[in-house]
């Protein structure tokens, strides 16, 4: 513990002669990053390309099952450009990827993928966002509270559930809100889908149960992180300060100590967005709404490789993106991770 | 840890529990008092137990020893009453909520009636749910490892099983004593034939995942240069995917058996493991004992494996008990998806899917037998891979 309150002082004896270099590291810095994006994304298309080079034996066979006409096979196989390599398939792909056209469904409803994806997107992406307030909404107080008092009472009670919460997969956690809130105490209505063009309550009624899913794995992360945090920022002496010009404990906690003590959770971000997105799939698929999650798991079972691979591209290509844009304002918003990368 | 007398932690405890009043002195010298014993806190928070002795406590009488066990025996007594009423006797009485809610309660009190037992034998610092964890993972395993010899039911082969009661209701003292599913297919043998699939199929992830990120992991941070950009991006491209779509995505087109189950965990664990690998590696190679043994000629491949290996081994070990929790979890939700192994193999998210599209409601037993299971399984892997972590983590940083 003593060897980690020496860390940022030796940060910072290297300060001053590096100020030159880092205001012109800044912009290198960006240039860098965004190099590595591109290679990146390049490399996550190809890489979801290649997945269909994984199906054993001859695609089109397993696909369409051994009992159709050859032509239907030969069709399927020239749909999916399997009688060209890899590499001068993916230059198709892409060429048409990045004109909107990422192919078409090959398994009923079909249509083109774009479309599929394109109405599919919302739904995950108000999914995501709605648990992400709520998992936020639920854990800045709850973490204050027992960072408040470490050790206390009510900061066991919060580690021990946070450490149940952890442990409890979310489609669990699902199917008994759905057992609970759903059939035996109906305060939500049948799993379904309203379009928020059809009305903003109906459209979060339906909406919350899934979003409460997808927070509870994010709750007990966020308290973890956030109260290891506030409790260490609660021990500055600018905190001790505050407290002695008698600033009442919820001011203290909510105006001096919270915004230094967020900033781990913006280094959680990216772990956190991968579950986030894992847990949204299982949530769509419970609940049975239209999002990309579900999208992604019935063209799996249904192997419609094209659908697939637009949504898994999609998928991924928004994680990384918002991966580098979290990268990018860490670096912004904590000083002393600029100097150390640059 | 900075040494702290018992005085101090009296005088604080005395401090915290009368509240003076606001901008008084008193107030101050509390500020200051639990400033500086703010780390005991700390620890005390994160050990889950009282660093230091309690006052009263402490000086137990064999007497009062006596009357803790007692006490604990008899919480831990009326917690298992109540489960019993929850799960089996009280069936017809209460609606299914207020059976799950008493349930519940009696598991809690029935954990807080044993912890109290085991702390008035082993002293009151002694962490229960740790080796309550380690209790439960014992068991599991050999349960799981016994399976084909214990006299349990049918688990798989459904034609064995056409005279057995359907969808039976757990009866502590009967054959089926976890129940049946629509099959007539066992519970408890499905549970632990399904403890045998997950086990395996996380154990030898994690493995493949420690072996091979743990050496590309040192290979790159030891060498650095252009092994180390290269090992870097094909990290960055396994980490490009959201765990779960990778393994959808790998699952539709891969035929469904654990051995793909298996290998398609690892490539989720194995960029988290070339990190952390890496990472060690770097702190370590700057080290003393690396320099000296660079300075006496040793070879690169020496210092690899005999110098730097037994460091980077222990993040890694410390870490595995928590990624055993996560690649659990990842297969039943797969299995839940049904792009795990297919049904009707016994895999706990295959049991729990059995309870979907509204059986669960009439059959709650069917989701809630193997939800348990799992649950307590990935809590344990958690809270003893949390410990192990704690450990070899702070052990790390008093270190360097």
């Amino acid at each position: 513990m003593n060897v980690t309150a020496q860390e940022p002082a030796d940060a910072s004896v290297g300060a001053a002669p590096a100020r030159r270099r880092r205001r012109r590291g800044r912009y290198g810095l960006v240039a860098r990053r965004l190099g590595e994006l591109v290679v990146v994304l390049v490399l996550v298309t190809f890489a979801t390309a290649m997945i269909i080079e994984l199906l054993p034996g001859n695609a089109a066979v397993t696909i369409l099952g051994d009992s159709q006409p050859p032509e239907a096979y030969a069709e399927l196989e020239r749909e999916l450009g399997l009688d060209q390599n890899l590499f001068v398939r993916y230059g198709q792909w892409l060429g048409d990827a990045v004109q909107g056209d990422l192919g078409r469904s090959i398994i009923p409803p079909g249509g083109e993928v774009m479309d599929r994806i394109s109405s599919a997107l919302p739904v995950s992406v108000q999914l995501a966002v709605m648990g992400l307030v709520i998992a936020l909404g639920v854990s800045v107080p709850l973490a204050l509270w027992s960072a408040w008092r470490p050790g206390g009472r009510v900061d066991r009670i919060i580690t021990t559930l946070t450490f149940g919460l952890v442990s409890l997969p979310s489609f669990v956690a699902g199917m008994v809100l759905i057992l609970l809130f759903v059939r035996v105490w109906p305060i939500f209505p049948r799993a379904e889908w309203v379009r928020l063009s059809d009305g903003l309550g109906d459209n979060l009624m339906h909406a919350f149960l899934p979003a409460l899913v997808v927070a509870l794995g994010e709750i007990p992360v966020f308290l973890r992180v956030l109260r290891g945090d506030l409790v260490e920022t609660l021990q500055q002496d600018f905190v001790t300060a505050a407290r002695a010009r008698g600033m009442a404990p919820a001011r203290v906690l909510v105006s001096e100590a919270l915004r230094p003590s967020s900033l781990s959770l913006v280094t959680v971000a990216g772990v956190s967005l991968g579950r986030l997105i894992g847990s949204t799939v299982i949530a769509e698929t419970l609940f049975g709404l239209p999002g990309i999650g579900s999208l992604i798991v019935s063209s799996a079972l249904s192997k419609d490789l094209a659908l697939l691979q637009g949504a898994v591209v999609t998928v991924a290509v928004i994680y990384v993106l918002v991966n580098a844009a979290v990268d990018l304002s860490y670096s912004r918003l904590d000083p002393r991770l600029r100097r150390a990368s640059a | 840890m900075p040494p702290h007398s018992d005085d101090d932690a009296q005088g604080l405890r005395s401090a915290a529990t009368s509240a003076p009043e606001p901008g008084s002195r008193n107030e101050e010298l509390l500020l200051r008092a639990r400033d500086s014993a703010a780390p005991l806190e700390e620890a005390e928070a994160l050990l889950g137990e009282p660093v230091l002795p309690e006052g009263p406590r402490a000086h137990r009488s064999p007497r009062s020893r006596g009357l803790g066990i007692a006490v604990g025996l008899g919480l831990a007594l009326a917690g298992g009453v109540l489960v019993l009423l929850g799960t089996s006797v009280l069936r017809k009485e209460l609606v299914m909520a207020g059976r799950v809610g008493l349930s519940l309660l009696g598991v809690v009190v029935a954990y807080l009636g044993i912890a109290r037992v085991v702390r008035a034998i082993w002293g009151p610092r002694t962490d229960v749910a740790y080796y309550m964890a380690l209790v439960w993972i014992i068991v599991l395993v050999l349960a799981a490892l016994l399976a084909p010899v214990l006299p349990i039911g049918e688990a798989e082969n459904s034609s064995l099983t056409l005279t057995e009661p359907i969808n039976a209701r757990p009866e502590l003292w009967s054959d089926h004593p976890l129940g049946t599913n629509r099959l007539g297919l066992d519970l408890l043998a499905r549970v632990l034939y399904g403890a045998r699939t997950s086990l395996v199929v996380a154990l030898v992830a994690t493995l493949i995942g420690m072996v091979l990120g743990g050496t590309f992991g040192l290979i790159s941070g030891y060498l650095r240069g252009w092994t180390d950009s290269l090992v870097g991006i094909v990290t960055n491209v396994l980490l490009a995917f959201p765990p779960l779509v990778l393994l959808l995505a790998l699952a539709a087109v891969l035929p469904r058996t654990a051995r793909n189950q298996a290998l398609t965990l690892s490539i989720l664990v194995i960029p988290v493991n070339v990190r952390l690998a890496r990472a060690s590696t770097l702190a370590f190679s700057q080290r003393e004992f690396v320099l000296a043994a660079k300075a006496i000629g040793a070879k690169r491949r020496r210092i690899m494996v005999s110098e730097l290996l037994p460091n980077v081994l222990v993040p890694l070990l410390s870490y595995a008990f928590i990624v055993l929790a996560v690649l659990i979890v990842a297969e039943a939700s797969l299995s839940f998806l049904g792009l795990g192994i297919p049904q009707p193999a016994p895999t706990w998210g295959n049991m729990i899917a059995e309870g979907r599209n509204g059986v669960f409601e009439q059959y709650p037993h069917l989701v809630f037998v193997p939800a348990t299971a799992l649950f307590l399984t990935v809590l344990s892997f958690n809270l003893v891979g949390e410990r192990l972590r704690l450990r070899f983590t702070s052990g790390k940083q008093v270190e360097v």
